[in-house]
């Protein structure tokens, strides 16, 4: 059985160390009491001696890595250890501090063809498939934390690889944080950390825009009749047409219309305006769209099958229209950013929008979207909601449009039409009505936010 | 129990034709081996050196070493359960022989086969068989390689009065008869089908009326008339090179149980103690010395070499190695 | 294309599975004098399912013998002339009766060599026809293969195409064992490529029949083109099915079958015989204690005849042996 070895505490105020040299490599018999290697902290120098003998198994931090007290920089066992991976050690090991998962060995039912499986699962009272089984060992994963879809119940080979790919894997947490932020699947993804941990080096390259699967091709290819052109559909034109499809199909969309009254708004940009630069339109709404959803976080939500998840950052997206196609840029968490500050972020994203240069991390994840065909002249229309968001808002043209104000008088007014698409399944009518009812209020009265 | 009648059985030995002394004197040889051995495996069988079980020939000589003496060398006989005379008949090496029994590596079978399975191929033997019965499709098998090869060879094929009711029998006896094979059928009627009286087990006084149900000839003969013997069956090795199989019932006894573990509760100690009264060996030996042809201090010498022949392959066959444990695995198939 | 009509290059024809192994018989007794065919009705009446028409013509009726109904002496005299120098195909003219020759075959033919100390060869063939389908009922119909599986010593091969129907035949002729080579009725009248030059198909080599990834069946016999059928069905929903054919149940290509399951993760096993110690069950327990062991995905699942006899009534007789439907069926349980 192996036996951690550990940044020692070597003093009462120590918090880590940093390795310096080892003085064994892999391999070399150890006695208790020799030194094993040489540390030092941010007072002294020192050797670090071996508690155990044995073999030393593995080398987890070596020269200039900072360490923890008390975390595992390398094993000591015996020599039928060697060749063992970290995850068995760390699994099997007496001592060492946290950052394994400590999966109890499995019975192997015979002779393990593929080494590591049996011991490293942790397979014990968790019905799964041999194949779960063995991918779960060369993972390191605990199959009591996966999710099962078996016929039976069970385990299967896909709910282990969903799993990894569903950070359940051990990752670094930037890796994690910019993975999960930008939605990368980690199918395929080795760690080149301790233990088989992802690091941020260890992401794949952005992956290109969610193709649609290939359908083969009906046979014979059609031939244009004559007058007529054949476009190909590009690898753009077909995911618009994927992802709205699937939107529109799968989400029960339901539309509400309000008409707005926008002179104070439009007095209040002018205002900022003079001080500085004068904000975008589009960046007023999102400013106004975010503060509503604090106040209706609902609309921050997404429908996933099973659960609706709620997002605590407002990310709002500007659908813009491309010579050909529609992108949507994002800008991340308007509700703590000023209207100047979105929209400082807005201009750059809608200029690489256009020039077709945007990042996936740039245009994906909007939680809620704001598409405005106002400047095509349009007085309004219903949009599309666009994944993963639950709805999105369609602002029209603003118009001088008469009204009869409250004297009963015939007035001329600056309105716009918006209308909001509601995902059903997430908003149910109340819902969405109160928080359109809201936006279109703070739009026609800001200073209603101050309530 | 049933009554047991002498009957008048075939030749007596002075009418038979008169056979060169090398052949009388291999044949009275043969016979003292047999009887020899067997007495050796059933000494050896009781304690507990030759194991599994054992069918001993013991009285039943005359007909083995009688009706093979009648053969070429490569004539081909296919034998039974009760096979040792057959195969020391047909020329199997006795130390071989001996050492399959005690299942020692350099038996004739490797230690494999045993008692009920011993062969010797290069000699014309096709095997013992461990099924009643079980020899006689092969004899006929064998035989229709003979006459598609056009040879004149024979095959003998032994058998008892037990498998004269099996199947295999009818079967094989009748696609003989059709397509006319080179094969005698001996019938060695020893009265008894382990337990079972032949008087109860078949519906005929004579054996070789079955013969008739194939339309080939059927005779009997006495089993224990180790001339008489030769005498029939090189008739029907005659017979059957022109004209196809026959039928010789040779009719013997034999004095030890069916197997070493038959306790002899279905005959009578009277009725083996009259066959006694026929052993075929001080009859041949009686015959010998009677009308010359041998002396008895001649006839002493070839008693005591059967004697130390079988003492020679005793030692042989216990000394023998066991075979290695690897070879369970060899030879299932051919390569 | 299957690795079977991978070799068929150019020069083949369309045969049927019936005249495949009529080729193969008159070609060997064209080449081996020592070859010659003996059963019932094999001569003047042709083979009771037609196998043999025209050949007593051809060879003459010693080395195309008509024997009378004795089953034990068929292949018994088999056994003898085996043992004694030539090469005997015997004919027995429905698997169900190759029992009353069970002591010549398993007693006697299959053990010689062994208990000879290896100094026998019994080198001979013996033929029937396997399988349900044709209303003969309970005992003209059954499917028996995993009794002669059982006696070490003789070798078991069941051809499902023409073109292994010729080569495994002439290949066994070849072989200087005894083998039990069960054809399949229902097939006698399936046309297949076959190709005009001499081949041979090796015993104890099993066939890819169609690639796949998602499962492999393991399946012999009449069984090969009914899953090929459901496999295909099966493809429009993007399921690839990969069918390993073992062509020789004895001895058994463990690799192949191995391999295929380490890649595909599933094993359905499909035979018509009866499935309690059906040969299927053989194969589950040597795949569950292999390295494939550790890639299943999904229990082993045999689909096999149920356990009864053969009934008379055709939609009955149809049901007592597995249908496209239960193969789909137990396909896409292994999937889910």
């Amino acid at each position: 059985m192996a036996t951690a070895v550990i940044m020692p505490k070597a003093g009462m105020s120590m918090e880590s160390g940093t390795v310096v040299r080892w003085l064994k490599k892999v391999g070399d018999p150890v006695k208790v009491g020799e030194p094993l290697l040489e540390i030092t902290t941010d007072k002294v120098d020192m050797e670090v001696e071996a508690e155990t003998s044995g073999h030393l198994l593995c080398i987890l931090k070596d020269q200039g890595e900072q360490v923890p007290v008390t975390q595992p920089i390398g094993y000591i066992g015996t020599s039928a250890e060697l060749g063992k991976s970290v995850a068995e050690l760390q699994g099997s090991s007496v001592g060492g501090a946290a950052g394994a998962p400590t999966a109890p060995a499995a019975e192997a039912a015979s002779k393990p063809a593929v080494g590591e499986a049996a011991a490293a699962a942790g397979a014990q009272r968790v019905p799964s498939t041999p194949a779960a089984r063995r991918r779960a060992g060369e993972l390191g994963i605990d199959l009591a934390q996966v999710n099962p879809t078996g016929p039976n119940g069970e385990v299967k080979l896909r709910d282990v690889t969903s799993a990894a790919a569903e950070n359940r894997v051990r990752m670094s947490p930037l890796a994690r944080r910019v993975a999960e932020r930008e939605g990368r699947s980690l199918s395929g993804v080795s760690g080149s950390g301790p233990g088989g941990r992802i690091l941020l080096a260890d992401l794949a390259p952005p992956p290109p825009p969610p193709a649609i699967p290939e359908v083969a091709p009906a046979s014979p290819q059609p031939v244009a009749a004559p007058g007529e052109t054949r476009t190909p559909v590009s690898g753009k034109r077909k995911v618009i047409a994927e992802r709205l499809s699937r939107s529109m199909f799968t989400a029960p969309h339901y539309y509400l219309r309000v008409s707005v009254e926008v002179d104070h708004l439009l007095a209040a940009r002018d205002g900022i305006g003079a001080t500085g630069r004068k904000p975008s339109l589009n960046a007023f709404l999102m400013k106004y769209a975010a503060e509503a959803i604090k106040r209706h976080p609902a609309l921050n939500t997404s429908w996933e099958g099973d659960a609706i998840v709620s997002r605590p950052a407002i990310d709002i997206g500007l659908a813009v229209a491309q010579a050909d196609g529609l992108i949507t840029p994002v800008v991340r968490d308007c509700g703590s950013k000023g209207v100047l500050a979105i929209d400082a972020e807005l201009q750059p994203l809608v200029e690489r929008a256009l020039a077709g240069k945007l990042l996936p991390a740039e245009y994906s994840g909007a939680t809620f979207t704001i598409s405005n065909l106002g400047s095509f002249g349009i007085d309004e229309f219903t949009a599309i909601i666009n994944p993963p968001g639950s709805a999105i808002l369609a602002v029209g043209a603003i118009r001088n449009e008469p009204v009869i104000d409250p004297a009963g008088a015939v007035v001329v007014r600056n309105r716009m039409r918006l209308t909001l698409s509601c995902d059903h399944r997430v908003l149910d009518g109340a819902v969405g009505a109160r928080f359109l009812r809201f936006l279109a209020d703070v739009l026609e009265d800001p200073s209603r936010l101050l309530l | 129990m049933t009554e047991f009648a002498m009957r008048k059985l075939s030749p007596a030995p002075e009418s038979v034709g008169v056979l060169p002394r090398e052949q009388l004197e291999r044949m009275y040889l043969q016979m003292l081996q047999t009887r020899a051995f067997e007495e050796k495996v059933a000494y050896f069988f009781s304690r507990g050196m030759i194991h599994g079980t054992t069918h001993l020939y013991i009285g039943e000589e005359a007909t083995a070493i009688g009706a093979i003496a009648a053969l070429d060398p490569d004539d081909l006989i296919t034998s039974t359960h009760r096979g040792h005379g057959h195969t020391i008949a047909k020329g199997m090496d006795l130390n071989a022989m001996m050492a399959e029994l005690f299942g020692r590596r350099d038996g004739a079978c490797k230690g494999k086969g045993g008692s009920m399975h011993i062969a010797d191929l290069s000699k014309g033997n096709l095997g013992a068989n461990g099924v009643v019965g079980g020899g006689i499709p092969i004899a006929v098998g064998a035989a229709l390689s003979i006459q598609m090869a056009k040879q004149s060879r024979v095959v003998v094929c032994f058998f008892g009065d037990g498998a004269i009711n099996e199947g295999s029998f009818h079967e094989s006896v009748n696609v003989a008869s059709i397509w006319k094979l080179p094969v005698i059928f001996v019938c060695e009627n020893n009265q008894y089908g382990m337990s079972m009286s032949v008087r109860r087990s078949t519906n005929l006084e004579n054996l070789a009326d079955r013969a008739k149900a194939y339309g080939i000839p059927g005779r009997r003969v006495d089993g224990n008339d180790v001339l008489a013997v030769h005498h029939a069956v090189r008739e029907a090795k005659a017979y059957a090179k022109t004209n196809g199989p026959s039928l010789v019932v040779a009719e013997t006894y034999r004095y030890q149980g069916h197997s070493k573990s038959d306790a002899n509760k279905y005959r009578t100690k009277e009725e083996i103690a009259e066959w006694r009264t026929k052993d075929p060996i001080p009859r041949f030996r009686k015959y010998l010395s009677e009308t010359g042809v041998f002396t008895d201090p001649e006839l002493d010498a070839i008693e005591a070499k059967a004697k130390e022949q079988i003492e020679e392959a005793v030692r042989f066959g216990s000394e023998s190695p066991e075979p290695d444990l690897d070879t369970l695995l060899t030879d299932v198939y051919s390569d | 294309m299957t690795q079977a009509t991978q070799h068929v290059v150019q020069a083949a024809r369309d045969i049927t599975y019936a005249a495949a192994i009529r080729e193969a018989m008159s070609e060997e007794m064209r080449q081996d004098p020592r070859v010659f065919l003996l059963g019932e009705d094999v001569g003047v009446y042709g083979g009771a399912f037609g196998v043999s028409v025209g050949m007593i013509e051809e060879f003459g009726p010693e080395r195309v013998r008509d024997t009378p109904i004795s089953e034990a002496a068929i292949v018994g005299m088999a056994t003898g002339a085996a043992l004694t120098g030539f090469r005997p195909i015997a004919e027995i003219q429905f698997s169900d009766f190759l029992v009353l020759a069970l002591d010549q075959l398993g007693n006697q033919a299959a053990k010689m060599r062994y208990m000879f100390g290896g100094k026998a060869r019994v080198p001979m063939v013996v033929r029937a026809p396997e399988g349900s389908g044709t209303g003969a009922a309970a005992q003209h119909c059954q499917s028996q293969e995993a009794i002669y599986c059982h006696f070490p010593g003789l070798k078991v091969v069941v051809p499902s195409t023409p073109y292994d129907a010729k080569g495994l035949l002439k290949a066994s002729i070849r072989d200087d064992n005894p083998v039990v080579f069960l054809e399949q009725k229902l097939l006698y009248r399936k046309t297949g490529p076959v190709p005009d030059q001499d081949y041979l198909v090796p015993l104890g080599r099993a066939d890819v029949k169609r690639k796949g990834k998602d499962l492999t069946i393991v399946t012999w016999g009449r069984m090969v083109p009914m899953c090929l059928e459901v496999a295909g069905a099966l493809e429009k929903d993007g399921i690839e099915v990969e069918i390993v054919d073992p062509r020789t149940l004895v001895p058994l290509d463990r690799d192949t079958i191995i391999e295929s399951v380490c890649k595909t993760g599933r094993l359905a096993i499909v035979h018509e015989a009866v499935q309690t110690a059906g040969y299927g069950g053989e194969i589950a327990a040597l795949v569950a204690d292999s390295k494939a062991f550790f890639h299943l995905d999904a229990p082993i699942r045999r689909v096999a005849g149920y356990d009864v006899p053969i009934p008379y009534n055709p939609k009955l007789e149809k049901a007592a042996v597995p249908t496209p439907e239960r193969i789909e069926r137990a396909v896409r349980d292994l999937l889910a």
